[in-house]
């Protein structure tokens, strides 16, 4: 299946390149920065460093640039004094053999064509070549770009032309268009495959054409994402402070605040240094103000204005002050101050002293360490934050958590064993570890045994570590949106390994429903969402609590099947296959198979006592039904329902002890159990076995919303053989009894409001009891194709057991009015007393009925939304007027019917 | 190849799992030839030592090469690979052949062609030959000396010329496919790809051409370090009508990666692992039966949709092979319809 990046979607463009990994720039990824300090033309220490044939310490340029954040490397060597060619060629080579630097993307910069040639002849990752233009004319153009293709590179056009640089936002939008045309339609370029730089030219020059120079490049940008779909947008950012030089204060301010409004305009990335970038917000507001009335073109004086400030803050002056007044602050607004600004100096003073005021030293991590942490993500979230300072910012959050980690540890109680291992791993891919190692400490402040493998992990080492040191749960992170999906994959292979230990998700991009759709549907035990660290040793002691995971796990998966039903209503809409296609992606059962005929057909009156029935009760929903929303048996430890579930459940009990001497309900039911065979969606009840006359016929719908690839889009009535193969088909229906109704308003007419509550949620679930009472019945004696089965009411709940027997009205089966046949072919109301209502709900309330499906693979699934054409379908199949059908299915329509006959009506 | 017969290449690559051949190494191997026979007549005084240079076989025993094609045909291999992994100038420098590079790529060619056309007329069942562009035994993007990192010892230039005239000698002998393979630095493989676009750009016309890159070990990478994705993305702008895994690895361990490289791609993918990994004696010795038992999991899983074997797998791997992928399907391919046209 393949990866949602990549696939095609005319909508969703996506710029691929690769250094030794790859990097994949779209929607979601945001800005991204290219480094700018391998460049002779713009470093005048990297150009020192070539022409002193000095590739060493180049090197060491190159890494700091990446480990400061840098996603791609530019690389210039345009120096009339060096050889281009040479210089290129032999500083590629090398960085060939650099993994720490090759793993990211290089941009091969130059003006010279033979430069940038010789450059792509020595990358073996995807490259992007900057830039060829139009300045030679459309011949040169096109020769260059086929030649970039057939290199395998991306381009970054400039926008420049024949008549020169395009400084108005017409005339770089013009190129632009002219570029991405040639390329698309004569140079074989998919839209993906191209940057425009609609060239950055410095401001506040003292010359009045040069103030609008900003605006104009972001607004050209604004308009080529607008008007060039696909088509990524570039810059290098340290020419618009070009007139600053030597007061680089004022030229990070500039520099930030333009990047800041042109991202917003939509600028993809920028050529930039990467480990000097002033965070927008941080900008002493004066200045600010000024500088983005230069950016902006705002007021005619903005350069005098903002050359009156200037020199204040040149060198360290204006800024020292600025730096000192945050150490007056207190404590917790210190540490968020050097979180958010990367500063390390006072980091490991200022967490001792926010650990001595706190009572434990963990307190310093969750309260205000954290704090911090999320301001930053907010800050990053908004763009006012970069990635680079976001690195540094987790360097200070690393120093802090190192320095209290003797204290925590310290504080553990060491007396008792570790209650359990968690392995945990950043995944493969991904190097955000901080979340984790944030987990790690606080589980093993609480006794569990962390064994942690650090960042990068593939799947196979972490399943083969989770074997070896025989851990009880594995516990995954990640950060970036690309780990989501390495999540899924290692819960694939766990699932592929038969792995059974409890998965944990966790990190920032993750989320519950992500959880819920992508990674719990890939492996059959429990999958976890840890929303935050604080969570993390409730969720593992429940996990290794034999009594409470049960019911833990059950609630888990309650709220993720709560989460798809409510993501498959949003989705429906957009992605419902048409009725023929589903059709044909039918369930297919395993031709193997062969019905098996049951041991006492027909029709049966059931009548058990309440003895037998108690044993069968689901405890949980009773509880449910009083409001207390945990599982059972875990609800009684409930340190605050505990005590309440305790005397709810003695009082119960001793009410069915009553019903049971006292003869309160008689319970009945009827089951019946048919020749059968499918017919398209219905199922065809014969009136007797080998016969091919129809006693009636019930209508099953189809999953319409789209499903993984090789899932089939199921329905009922797959689970029944065609023609020809004597398969069977059964019905039930029982109540507990109309006594438990009378009961009910006797009680309330006495005023005795939670007997008349409890009659009824215990007739309710003897209703249920009876049901599985039967199930069980009709797999082991009545039909009898489960003559051996022996398990107990836990494994009954959690319905391991061969067959299903859902109703009308379940998510399989959603329409009710399918009860009305099956009353017929019970005979259920003669039999039974059990009548239904016009809209067939039955009565006595205390009532279930169903089908059975014996099928070996038959199981409950969700029918989800369905379209028109099914709708229709099925109304023909009833011989019902479409309006009828929507009405009977409304809450599974995925369309709004009142539109279809707004349009029919020629409004 | 002719459009018809693309169109059926098309056409069965979109209702099964296609299969390729297995490897021709250890059949070679097994014929036990010596210097004399690798000589044959041709090349009885030629100075140097000829004894393993498989690929000269195709000039000197072309009866024992053709009847290894028709045994692998006859297992049910429907892509067949000629005999040229090394028929390059490079490789062959070592032998002093260079200046036979073309003719040896032609006659592979021609021999593979001659079995493929023969079988497919007798079973009435479509064959294709794929055209074999190897690795060359130099790296673009490797140091040979640890003291000189910038060192190479074989340009980009000097490899699309090689392969040129490689590419040459296949298509004269009439390939309908041409697969990049074994691709240790994806440098090189960016040079054959090059040579590729223009000999078509050339003739006027495209073959479909196919990828296949060799994971070396554990760490997931190729020897020149990229991952899969990385590897992925430098060689897409070929518009390849394949791209997958062979060699190094057995299907277990392959098995990760090419999963991973069908989630990327959006072409069909091949593989032809090893016969599982090398014993102790450096001999490849998993059965048939467990290499197409590992292999039908992966119809099952549907990760594929072009399987073979590398070294160490013999005609009756790839009967089994076929076997146990005839009633799997093929991965699904999302992706837009590719025309090599």
């Amino acid at each position: 299946m393949l990866d949602e990046r990549y696939q095609g979607d005319e909508t969703v463009f996506r710029l691929r390149l690769s250094g030794l990994e790859p990097l994949l720039v779209g929607p979601e990824t945001g800005f991204f920065n290219v480094g700018e300090r391998t460049n002779v033309t713009g470093s005048a220490r990297f150009r020192k460093l070539i022409e002193a044939e000095d590739y060493e310490t180049a090197l060491e340029v190159a890494r700091q640039q990446v480990e400061g954040g840098a996603q791609i490397i530019d690389i210039n060597m345009d120096d009339g004094l060096l050889d281009g060619v040479e210089c290129m060629r032999r500083f590629l080579d090398l960085i060939a053999t650099e993994p720490d630097i090759a793993r990211v993307p290089i941009m091969i910069d130059s003006s010279k064509w033979e430069v940038i040639e010789a450059g792509l002849q020595c990358v073996q990752g995807r490259a992007v070549v900057n830039s060829i233009s139009l300045k030679e004319g459309e011949a040169e153009f096109l020769h260059q770009a086929r030649l970039v293709r057939r290199y395998g590179a991306a381009v970054v056009v400039m926008a420049f032309d024949e008549d020169g640089q395009a400084e108005t936002v017409d005339h770089k939008v013009a190129i632009a268009r002219r570029a991405v045309k040639l390329l698309t339609e004569e140079a074989g370029f998919a839209p993906n495959d191209i940057i425009i730089d609609p060239n950055i030219f410095a401001v506040a020059t003292g010359i009045e054409e040069h103030n609008d120079y900003g605006v104009a490049f972001i607004e050209a940008v604004r308009r080529i994402k607008q008007e060039l779909p696909g088509v990524f947008t570039s810059g290098g950012l340290s020419n618009v402070s070009f007139s600053f030089r030597g007061n680089n204060p004022v030229r990070e301010a500039m520099h930030s605040v333009f990047l800041y409004h042109a991202i917003q305009a939509g600028l993809d990335m920028a050529i930039v240094n990467a480990g000097q970038l002033t965070v927008y917000e941080d900008i002493p507001a004066e200045l600010r103000e000024r500088v983005e009335d230069v950016i902006l073109n705002r007021r005619p004086d903005a350069t005098e204005r903002l050359l009156e400030i200037a020199d204040d803050y040149r060198g360290q002056g204006k800024r020292e002050k600025v730096n000192h007044a945050w150490r007056e602050a207190d404590v917790d607004k210190r540490l968020e101050h050097a979180l958010v600004h990367g500063i390390v100096e006072h980091i490991e003073a200022d967490v001792e002293e926010a650990r001595q005021a706190a009572s434990h030293p963990l307190d310093v991590i969750e309260g205000p360490l954290m704090d911090g942490m999320n301001v930053v993500g907010d800050l990053f979230g908004s763009g006012r934050m970069f990635l680079p300072q976001v690195v540094k910012s987790a360097r200070v959050m690393k120093k802090a958590v190192a320095w209290l980690i003797p204290y925590i540890e310290a504080e553990k109680d060491d007396r008792e064993g570790a209650k359990g291992k968690v392995l945990m791993a950043t995944v493969k891919g991904d190097v955000h570890d901080i979340g984790k190692n944030i987990v790690g400490v606080i589980l093993q402040c609480n006794n569990y045994q962390v064994i942690d493998l650090g960042v990068m992990v593939p799947a196979e080492k972490i399943l083969d570590e989770a074997r070896k040191h025989e851990v009880d749960i594995i516990g995954l992170s990640g950060l970036i949106t690309p780990s989501l999906d390495e999540m899924s994959r290692v819960a694939a292979e766990m699932e592929r390994q038969d792995f059974r230990l409890p998965l944990l998700i966790g990190g920032a991009t993750t989320s519950p429903t992500h959880t819920a759709l992508r990674v719990a549907p890939e492996y059959g035990a429990p999958v976890v969402h840890v929303k935050d660290a604080s969570r993390a040793v409730g969720v593992v002691s429940r996990l290794l609590n034999r009594e409470q995971r049960g019911g833990f796990v059950d609630e888990v998966a309650a709220e993720q099947a709560r989460l798809r039903e409510k993501r498959a209503r949003k989705d429906s809409r957009r992605r419902l296959l048409p009725l023929e296609k589903a059709r044909q992606r039918r369930f297919e059962p395993d031709r193997g198979w062969s019905p098996q005929r049951p041991a006492q057909p027909g029709l049966h009156d059931i009548r058990p006592d309440v003895a037998t029935l108690r044993e069968y009760i689901d405890w949980t929903p009773f509880f449910h039904a009083w409001q207390l929303k945990a599982s059972y048996p875990r609800i009684l430890d409930d340190p605050e329902k505990g005590g309440t579930a305790r005397q709810l459940l003695d009082e119960a009990r001793a009410m069915l002890d009553r019903i049971e001497e006292e003869q309160w309900l008689s319970p009945r039911g009827v089951v019946g159990l048919f020749p059968a065979e499918r017919a398209g969606d219905d199922v065809r009840v014969l009136t007797e076995e080998g016969s091919d006359q129809e006693q009636c016929r019930f209508h099953f719908l189809r999953q319409q919303s789209e499903r993984p690839s090789g899932k089939p889009y199921l329905c009922l009535a797959d689970f029944i053989a065609p023609p020809g193969r004597g398969d069977w088909f059964g019905g039930f229906a029982v109540t507990a009894g109309p006594e438990v109704s009378e009961r009910s308003q006797a009680y309330k007419a006495a005023g005795d409001d939670y007997n008349a509550i409890m009659i009824e949620a215990l007739g309710d679930r003897l209703a249920e009891a009876f049901a599985e009472y039967l199930h069980r019945e009709v797999r082991t004696r009545l039909w009898g194709y489960a003559s051996g089965e022996t398990l107990d009411n836990e494994s009954l709940i959690r319905e391991r057991y061969q067959g299903i027997r859902p109703a009308p009205g379940y998510p399989a089966c959603p329409e009710h009015s399918e009860k009305g046949t099956l009353w017929t072919l019970l005979d259920a109301e003669r039999r039974t007393g059990m009548r239904l209502t016009e809209n067939y709900a039955m009565d006595p309330g205390a009532s279930v009925s169903g089908f059975y499906f014996a099928h070996p693979e038959s199981r409950y699934f969700g029918l989800g939304n369905i379209d028109r054409d099914q709708v229709q379908d099925y109304a023909e199949r009833k011989g019902w007027t479409l309006e009828e059908a929507e009405r009977w299915l409304a809450p599974n329509l995925a369309y709004d019917p009142a539109k279809r006959s707004l349009r029919a009506t020629g409004s | 190849m002719s459009k018809d017969c693309f169109e059926t290449l098309q056409q069965g690559m979109a209702e099964r799992i296609l299969v390729l051949d297995g490897g021709m190494g250890t059949m070679i191997q097994n014929l036990k030839l010596d210097e004399a026979a690798f000589r044959g007549v041709r090349f009885r005084d030629h100075p140097s030592e000829l004894a393993g240079n498989n690929d000269l076989l195709n000039l000197t025993q072309p009866e024992k090469i053709q009847q290894l094609y028709r045994d692998y045909l006859e297992a049910g291999a429907e892509l067949i690979e000629t005999n040229t992994f090394n028929a390059n100038r490079i490789s062959q420098a070592d032998y002093g052949l260079e200046d036979l590079s073309h003719e040896i790529n032609r006659v592979g060619a021609e021999l593979a062609r001659a079995a493929a056309d023969e079988v497919a007329s007798a079973t009435g069942h479509d064959r294709w030959v794929v055209g074999v562009l190897g690795p060359t035994n130099q790296t673009a993007s490797i140091s040979p000396d640890v003291n000189d990192p910038a060192k190479r010892n074989v340009r980009f230039p000097d490899l699309v010329s090689t392969y040129a005239e490689a590419i040459d000698g296949l298509i004269e002998g009439g390939v309908d496919l041409i697969m990049v393979e074994t691709i240790f630095d994806t440098l090189n493989a960016k040079a054959a790809l090059f040579a590729l676009d223009e000999a078509f750009e050339a003739r006027g016309r495209r073959w479909p051409v196919m990828i296949s890159a060799t994971i070396t070990d554990a760490s997931g990478r190729t020897l020149s370090g990229q991952t899969v994705e990385a590897f992925w993305h430098s060689v897409m702008h070929a518009r390849p009508f394949s791209v997958g895994l062979n060699c190094a690895l057995g299907a277990e361990q392959l098995r990760q990666y090419v999963a991973e490289l069908g989630r990327v791609a959006d072409v069909a993918v091949s593989a032809h692992p090893n016969a599982g990994l090398p014993n102790d004696l450096g001999e490849y010795d998993q059965d048939p039966e467990t290499m197409a038992e590992l292999i039908a999991e992966w119809g099952e899983s549907r990760l594929v949709n072009i399987i073979g074997g590398c070294c160490g797998t013999t005609p009756e791997h790839i009967r089994q092979i076929a076997a146990a992928v005839a009633d799997k399907p093929p991965r699904p391919l999302t992706g837009k319809e590719r025309s090599v046209a």
